[in-house]
């Protein structure tokens, strides 16, 4: 299939080159400068060591209580579950009204109905995953079916997995052609395309991964299903938002980055906002473009909130756990 | 002078430079008379200027990249080949050593035996020096970091005035073996040896330019190899005066050669590293370790 | 949306007891100079007096290396290697439970962000005790013989760039093959050393082992013309340098130099490019510059050169110039006002040249010395900020077509420290690493440093090696 090309008007149609046959994706793909492991990481390590103290932590932390995707993808899961979820994303801090609600909550499709009920005239979406998740091992019939299910029941946002093992073994144009299929399936939602970047091992290929899905059609690309370990790591996420800078660069779009797994701490976040600060560039510190799929994460967060507004140590007692 | 008994008259050897793998004279035309110890004639010999040094520098230079560029075993290979053609030439060095140094032939004989012996030493050091100079370093990182000697450069060397032969081997073998060029001025007084021996390396398979065989006065030629911006390194073993010598390293200062400063040396000990690791530079590469 | 501005985060001073005035450390104790009038160290940063200074004349240095000569007759010489290892393994101690004060104090004194001496110079002069401490009592496997002896006494004479780890690259390896120690630090940056003293103190290092003298110039000259020295180690200018291998001449003593660098920093059309960016960066832009191994020159293949540009300057405008102590502050203060103004002479001078200068917009504090991250384009060999070293945050870029070409260019100058290489590819990283004549080849990376790893220069960046087993080999008598 291999056609969909998306650019502004102000776009470099070059790109749209490289999507219009099998091999000359996989000659651009391989053609991306590669990643040095060591470079990258040492990279992502000063990042960490920027000290955000103050008001601009208080920033940083309701920025990034905005981008959660409260998220809960078990097979345990009920809508009792769901409906909790959706009370701690609506007011995270039943003490503070001021604490700001997250982006989404983020469900597996059977579960979109009970929280787009939950969410109705919040402004909170509702993102569901699909197409197999977490493994996409099923055909595309059913991935589309699976999305086009979620989009029914009212999802805003779509989480798709990419097929790595067709990745893993060269066949760009499958993965492609299967992005594709998807964004197709899922209409005005948005798409964001899981890379699972923990299988996919090298940065090489998360580099590749993300050109791969952004040129099939992406809104966003996300790191991690959070079922495979390593999930999101930062210096994944720089890959990946170096890969969006470029990717706009190139076309104009803004694409966002969602890291999800993994990241528990207040500390930990305001370490990825600081890294797309000074890598993707202040744009990206907006929910639209940047999430953290977490769940955990959000308690801290508030905790860290309580701690710079009163100026004590707050216990796990005072937050609900939903 | 006709011979009375109808004996073959000899040929007598004209002595010259050994610069960038030729025989060229003295461009000043200069020449001076080499007597033996007990003040005989032997031969004239040319008696380098300092523009025959300035061109011995540029063949040294111009000869460096690929001498230094050969494989270890190549350049072992070429310097025990000289040992090969020594040995071919033993009763002639032996000849020169003992007209030259005044010595008894058995002891000019074991002069050129310890000679021919030290470029089999050297020659042997030449793929090995890098294992025992070099390293590999444990940094506390990703990193692949390791440390290789590499050849200095240009080596002007300022042999030594009493051993012709063997002296003279003992400094430019260890500065070659690695892959740097040699300036060298031979003893004054005993330079016949030096040319003989730069006879042998034009037919050894050594590159021409590699080794380049000045005779004349280290005084004379000494203050302009030390100066010179393109020698990297200089060996003053053959001077003897401390105010000289001193004069000569302060000029090298200028563009910090490597100085090996004179000292009392008995050339018939094993040598050691310490010649050899005079002209060496070590350079330290790293590299991530990553997938 | 509003921007996310980073607020101050100053680290606190507090840690830190800077004395209103130091003498000289002679023979395990502070006194007064004798013959020299005292001096004040400001910080670069806020032109703020820190503390007053001795300068110590010829008859101070004179007794510091005859305390260091005692010491050495007396109790270091003949000290068993494992009691020697035992000290340096004090102070190794020492430095790091005192890092955070010595990264302070160092950033204080000298102007660099404290992230950095954080981060990178004050654990290394731990790692360099630490590693140092243990040759000690293993000298005969230093590859100097069976029986490898010390030299005697070293005078040693550090620079102002990293003014703690320049005395532990001299100190450690010195006194772990059994000499003992004058050293002279910079006139701008003496503090850490004067910390060191105290260290040495609080490590009961016997009296006379390590002796430091403040002062400038003359107090440096005194120490490496003094007939009593053995073994000379200067880090610094190259005419410095140059000067000193002219005062020797003629003497017994041994000396190593490290000096001064134009490194080309090569960057091919299949490097790893953001990796690269960042490797440029911190090539020329760490500790402002103020680095002899600085990646200056940067030599960029034609194929690439816009993008690498057009990413260098993105990346260069997001580094933060600032205090010191603020831990996100990228570049630091020029360390003295003299220093500055050479920077500035010499960016003018690739001004008149004809290059083109680019600095993104930063502010600059008003007072103390600052010059913001420069980078120079349309750069040719013939052009005097491709062969100076400027010694700051000033990058000259040059471009090359083949790799022939490139090892050309980087190799076009009588210095010969470092080189850099980018590329992913296997086979031309060794052939380049073979054909650059300098003494550090950094591939896929730059400025990294380790106690295990030889560091030093071929041509005019000096000789002799500091670090591994070659630094120690110069610190022995063979």
């Amino acid at each position: 299939m291999l056609a969909r090309v998306t650019t502004t008007d102000n776009g470099v149609d070059s790109l749209a080159d490289v999507t219009s046959s099998e091999d000359r994706l996989r000659r651009f793909l391989l053609g991306l400068p590669g990643v040095d492991q060591v470079g990258a990481e040492a990279r992502a390590a000063t990042l960490s060591t920027r000290s955000i103290k103050t008001t601009a932590k208080a920033y940083a932390l309701d920025l990034a209580i905005q981008m959660i995707d409260l998220t809960t993808l078990e097979g345990s899961d009920t809508p009792g579950k769901v409906r909790a979820l959706c009370a701690k994303a609506k007011r995270p801090d039943p003490a503070d009204p001021t604490a700001p609600q997250v982006a989404a909550v983020c469900v597996y499709p059977d579960l979109v109905a009970t929280a787009k009920f939950e969410l109705r005239g919040t402004g909170i979406n509702v993102a569901s995953v699909a197409t197999a998740f977490p493994s996409g091992r099923s055909s595309l019939a059913i991935k589309v079916q699976d999305t086009k299910d979620a989009v029914a029941a009212g999802a805003d946002e779509v989480d798709m997995v990419i097929d790595r093992g067709a990745f893993l073994s060269g066949r760009y144009g499958l993965v492609f052609d299967e992005i594709a299929a998807i964004r197709d399936a899922a209409g005005d939602a948005h798409l964001k395309v899981i890379l699972e970047t923990g299988e996919l091992v090298t940065y090489d290929n998360v580099r590749r991964a993300s050109w791969l899905a952004m040129l099939a059609g992406a809104d966003f690309i996300k790191t991690s299903t959070g079922k495979i370990s390593p999930a999101a790591t930062l210096p994944v996420t720089l890959v990946m938002l170096e890969a969006v800078r470029d990717y706009h660069e190139s076309t104009g779009l803004h694409i966002g980055v969602k890291p999800a797994g993994g990241i528990r701490t207040a500390k930990d976040a305001i370490k990825y906002l600081v890294t797309v600060n000074e890598t993707a560039g202040p744009d990206w510190l907006d929910p639209e473009l940047f999430r953290f799929g977490a769940s955990s994460l959000l308690n801290d967060l508030l905790m860290q909130r309580t701690k710079l507004a009163t100026g004590h140590y707050p216990g796990p007692d005072y937050f609900t756990l939903d | 002078m006709p011979t009375k008994d109808g004996a073959r008259l000899e040929v007598r050897k004209t002595y010259k430079l050994y610069i960038g793998g030729a025989f060229p004279r003295s461009e000043s035309g200069r020449a001076y008379a080499v007597n033996n110890t007990k003040g005989k004639f032997l031969a004239n010999a040319s008696q380098a200027s300092r523009k025959d040094a300035r061109d011995a520098v540029v063949a040294a230079r111009k000869a460096f990249g690929g001498w230094s560029g050969k494989t270890a075993y190549n350049r072992g290979q070429i310097l025990y080949r000289i040992a090969e053609v020594m040995e071919g030439r033993h009763e002639q060095f032996s000849a020169e050593v003992a007209a030259s140094e005044g010595l008894s032939i058995s002891k000019a004989r074991a002069a050129v035996d310890a000679s021919i012996d030290r470029w089999v030493w050297y020659a042997g050091w030449a793929d090995k020096l890098a294992q025992i100079v070099g390293s590999s370093n444990p940094v506390a990182g990703p990193y692949f970091d390791f440390s290789l000697p590499e050849a200095t450069g240009i080596v002007a060397v300022l042999a030594p005035q009493e051993s012709s032969l063997l002296g003279l081997t003992s400094v430019i073998a260890p500065a070659i073996v690695s892959g740097n060029t040699v300036v060298a001025v031979s003893s004054f007084e005993r330079p016949l040896p030096a040319i003989t021996l730069g006879e042998v390396m034009a037919t050894s398979d050594l590159p021409g330019g590699v080794v380049n065989l000045l005779t004349g006065s280290a005084s004379e030629i000494g203050p302009w190899l030390a100066s010179h911006m393109d020698v990297n390194a200089i060996d003053l073993c053959g001077i003897s005066d401390p105010d000289e010598a001193r004069d000569l390293e302060a000029a090298s200062a200028e563009n910090l050669k490597r100085v090996r400063r004179p000292a009392v040396e008995d050339w018939s000990e094993s040598p050691g590293l310490s010649r050899m690791t005079q002209y060496l530079e070590l350079k330290t590469v790293w590299h991530p370790i990553g997938v | 949306m509003s921007r996310f501005e980073y607020a101050p985060a100053l680290e606190s001073r507090a840690i830190v007891d800077i004395k209103s005035s130091y003498g000289l450390f002679i023979n395990g104790a502070f006194t007064e100079a004798t013959d020299g009038k005292p001096f004040k160290t400001i910080s670069p940063a806020s032109e703020e007096v820190l503390a007053e200074v001795s300068e110590a004349g010829p008859a101070d240095v004179d007794k510091a290396v005859r305390a260091a000569r005692r010491a050495f007759d007396k109790v270091w010489g003949p000290m068993a290697g494992r009691d020697r290892a035992k000290y340096l393994y004090r102070i190794a101690r020492l430095i790091q439970e005192r890092a955070r004060e010595l990264a302070v104090l160092e950033s204080l004194d000298n102007g660099k962000p404290i992230r950095e001496s954080r981060d990178v110079d004050i654990p290394l002069v731990a790692a360099h005790f630490f590693y140092y401490a243990g040759w000690a009592d293993k000298l005969e496997y230093a590859g100097a013989g069976d029986d490898p002896q010390p030299w005697g006494v070293a005078g040693q004479v550090i620079p102002w760039n990293f003014p703690l780890l320049m005395l532990a690259w001299k100190i450690a390896p010195a006194l772990a093959a059994g000499n003992t120690v004058v050293l002279k630090p910079a006139e701008t940056t003496p503090l850490t050393a004067l910390a060191f003293a105290e260290i040495c103190q609080q490590a009961d290092l016997p009296p006379g082992v390590v002796n430091i003298v403040t002062g400038a110039g003359r107090t440096g000259q005194a120490l490496v013309e003094h007939p009593d020295v053995n073994k000379v180690a200067f880090t610094g200018s190259t005419a410095v340098g140059r000067a000193i291998a002219k005062s020797v001449a003629g003497t017994d003593k041994a000396v190593t130099l490290e000096l001064g660098g134009k490194a080309a920093n090569i960057v091919f059309e299949d490097a790893p490019i953001d990796q690269t960016i960042e490797g440029i960066v911190n090539g020329i832009f760490f500790n402002q510059g103020h680095v002899c191994c600085a990646g200056s020159r940067l030599l960029v293949q034609e194929s690439v050169y816009d993008e690498v540009l057009g990413r260098l300057k993105r990346r260069m405008e997001s580094l933060r110039v600032g205090d010191p102590l603020d831990k996100n502050t990228d570049i630091g203060a020029i360390n003295s006002a003299a220093q500055l103004a050479k920077i500035r002479e010499l960016s003018q001078v690739g001004e008149d040249e004809g290059s083109e200068r680019w600095s993104p917009e930063c502010e600059l504090p008003a007072q103390g010395f600052w010059f913001p991250p420069t980078v120079f384009t349309g750069v040719s060999q013939a052009h005097r900020i491709a062969r100076e070293e400027i010694f700051g945050p000033v990058l000259s870029v040059l471009t090359f077509r083949t790799p022939a070409e490139a090892v050309e260019k980087a190799n076009n100058t009588p210095f010969g420290l470092s080189a850099g290489i980018w590329t992913e590819k296997g086979s031309r990283i060794l052939w380049m690493a073979n054909q650059l004549r300098a003494g550090v080849v950094w591939a896929n990376t730059f400025n990294r440093f380790d106690p295990t790893s030889p560091f030093g220069g071929y041509k005019e960046s000096g000789y002799g090696r500091e670090g591994g087993r070659h630094g120690l080999e110069a610190y022995l008598a063979h």
